[in-house]
């Protein structure tokens, strides 16, 4: 996954205070808190009935990516990440609004979560199998497919990654950013040279510079930072995928309710897009004839009780958001600036990846 | 032994023995809530495979080499870097030092102005500016500028003939040693940055040789250069090694920026992309803390010891 601005003070105002603090904060606390397992064992437990005795969701960001996470200038998160957060809290109180961000560097996201100083992690983070098993995280959605791909300069006449063989990729320090290049390069039995940055800026400026041939990040990064250059139609996106880069929110392993009330948010809004409702139609639709839509919105049966949830809440979720498509276009889609394709984020029946078990 | 001393004695072992269990309770304590969180899992990752490319290692390594490789390769780019800087930074802040004391006004006022200026603007700023005024004007691989069959120099580096001259491929040159525009950026910028500081330091401590001692040397006819070498510096020296000794310290942590402008540093290679790839935010962070703390902690020896061998002398 793409990067993070690790240990430089000045590239990113307070991230280096801010993890300092945190791992600080976290030292002092393994330090002095009671290694007595009832204590220990507080973290996971239930998720639902701490937020909603809290009021309000804890919800773990990143320090500002284009169309997932990123404040505005009112300092509203916006992006696909945060409005995920939104739908959770739409879905829990009925309230989008009740929601906390905090924002994450890639480094301390995961003892965040671990540590219990956050609900749910909706930081464009990759589902893998290391993090499922290994960091005890459970995925309960893909929300985005996204993937590493290369942005050249288009007078370069590179037309496909295996013509790079020998050229200098320039790369933000990422999870595993430098691995998958290594794995691309390597089994293509190519040379390369890896210049990895700390943050972002630096990276597409050096790119910009000539320092490198190549620039290489996920795809929608690539889209992201297409838009900060000044002659954006002299650089060419391969159409090369060279990961697969599964995004979804996280949550700590061991609590199955939350995990579920975290997946069926999110295959809510796919299904309300699948059927057809619509920020604007959801009251109207309440009324429908059609049996899953009453199903989903709780017109008829009440399976919102069993997650936990009250009936109505996929109707609060689409009244005060809308569904996936609407969500998509507005964060990331064409009424963004980034203006990303659906792509693999399509629903199934359009061709895309993203597909939802049925409300019944 | 008195009375008095002997509760004095048992006062300090009560002391002593306490301060041991408190160690002892805290240390037990993270032990247990890291592994309650599953936090922390030991240092076995050291012998997993690191599967990323460094591009520039003194030692051989490639993807299959593992984190501790890793650590290791980024371990002496470190020591490489910052061992080049203190060496420039020695020379340039000497010459400086020795200038802002010079009697010829415009030497001595240029030096004043290098110090203020360098000195006073942050060090990771003068970085990206030498990282990047280098970069930018350098005409790319294949429009090189032809070192009359010595190397090439482009925004790629520096490419040198050593045994062979490297040869233009589709993108990059190959063969020969290349020197990385990073590296280059990161010595001109500690060297520099740091030699201002130096330059304090020796003028502080040329100013500390009393005033007699020039006259002296001068009524004994030796030459001004011969004053200089022979009768203030080893005198200056003596003020100087402390305050020098910190600012070698220094420029060894302050080449921790390396991260910001790509050069494969401890800090970039271990507690960045080995940090983020493999998740082990404790154990990495602890080997980084413990290796810059001993590493200075030699350093501050070393200069120690030099400081107790040039100071026996005095009388």
């Amino acid at each position: 996954m793409r990067g993070e601005h690790p240990w430089v003070p000045g590239t990113s105002p307070g991230t280096t205070s801010n993890m300092l603090g945190r791992l600080l904060a976290l030292a002092l606390f393994l330090l002095l808190s009671s290694g007595s397992p009832a204590l220990a064992a507080e973290a996971p437990g239930d998720t639902l009935s701490l937020v909603r005795s809290r009021g309000y969701l804890l919800c773990g960001v990143s320090e500002g990516l284009a169309g997932f996470s990123s404040p505005d200038d009112a300092g509203n998160w916006q992006g696909l990440d945060a409005d995920f957060c939104r739908a959770l809290a739409a879905a829990v109180f009925g309230d989008a609004a009740k929601v906390r961000y905090t924002p994450l560097s890639g480094k301390v996201r995961f003892t965040a979560l671990q540590t219990g100083e956050i609900d749910v992690l909706s930081r464009n983070t990759t589902f893998t199998l290391s993090r499922d098993a290994g960091l005890h995280l459970e995925f309960p959605a893909t929300t985005y497919y996204d993937g590493q791909g290369f942005m050249v300069k288009k007078a370069a006449g590179v037309a496909h990654a295996a013509e790079l063989s020998g050229a200098s990729i320039c790369v933000n320090q990422g999870t595993t950013t430098e691995q998958n290049v290594a794995d691309y390069f390597r089994s293509h039995r190519m040379k390369y040279e890896l210049v990895t940055f700390a943050s972002s800026e630096e990276t597409l400026a050096a790119y910009v510079a000539g320092r490198c041939d190549a620039y290489s990040t996920d795809l929608s990064g690539i889209y992201a930072q297409r838009l900060k250059l000044p002659d954006a139609s002299q650089h060419v996106t391969l159409p090369e995928m060279i990961s697969k880069e599964p995004l979804g929110p996280a949550v700590r392993e061991g609590d199955d309710q939350w995990a579920g009330i975290v997946r069926w948010t999110h295959y809510a809004m796919l299904n309300a897009e699948e059927l057809g409702i619509t920020k604007a139609n959801v009251d109207a639709m309440k009324d429908a004839d059609n049996p899953e839509i009453r199903r989903l919105l709780g017109t008829e049966g009440d399976l919102g009780t069993a997650l936990g949830l009250s009936p109505d809440w996929a109707y609060q979720i689409i009244r005060q958001l809308g569904n996936y498509g609407e969500i998509y276009a507005r964060d990331l889609g064409d009424q963004s600036p980034l203006k990303i394709p659906r792509g693999m984020n399509a629903l199934w029946r359009d061709g895309g990846l993203q597909y939802a078990p049925p409300v019944r | 032994m008195t009375r008095r001393r002997l509760t004095e004695l048992a006062i300090q072992l009560a002391l002593l023995f306490g301060v041991a269990a408190l160690v002892f309770w805290l240390a037990q304590n993270v032990a247990v809530n890291l592994k309650a969180r599953n936090l922390a899992s030991g240092f076995g990752f050291l012998d997993k495979t690191a599967g990323f490319q460094i591009s520039q290692s003194l030692i051989a390594y490639s993807e299959r080499s593992s984190y501790g490789r890793a650590l290791l390769v980024g371990l002496l780019n470190t020591l490489l870097v910052s061992g080049v800087g203190v060496v420039f930074a020695s020379l340039i802040g000497f010459a400086i030092g020795i200038a802002r004391r010079a009697e010829n006004a415009l030497l001595a006022g240029l030096a004043a102005i290098y110090v203020e200026t360098l000195r006073n603007i942050p060090l990771l700023l003068q970085l990206f500016f030498w990282y990047f005024a280098v970069l930018r004007p350098l005409p790319g691989p294949q429009e090189a500028i032809d070192l009359f069959g010595l190397g090439y120099l482009s925004n790629r580096g520096l490419q040198l003939c050593a045994g062979s001259c490297p040869v233009l491929g589709r993108f990059n040159f190959e063969g020969g040693i290349a020197i990385r525009p990073e590296f280059l950026a990161l010595v001109v910028a500690l060297s520099t940055y740091t030699a201002a500081f130096i330059a304090e330091i020796v003028r502080a401590g040329l100013a500390a040789v009393p005033r007699g001692q020039r006259e002296a040397a001068e009524a004994l006819g030796l030459s001004p250069r011969q004053t200089l070498w022979l009768v203030i510096l080893p005198q200056a020296l003596r003020v100087i090694i402390p305050p020098l000794a910190g600012q070698y310290l220094n420029l060894l942590k302050n080449s921790s920026l390396a991260v910001a402008i790509a050069f494969p540093d401890l800090v970039s290679v271990f507690a960045g992309t080995a940090l983020s790839q493999s998740g082990q935010a404790i154990e990495i962070v602890a080997i980084t803390m413990a290796i810059y703390l001993g590493l200075s902690l030699v350093t501050a020896t070393a200069m120690n010891l030099y400081n107790r061998h040039i100071t026996r002398g005095e009388r």
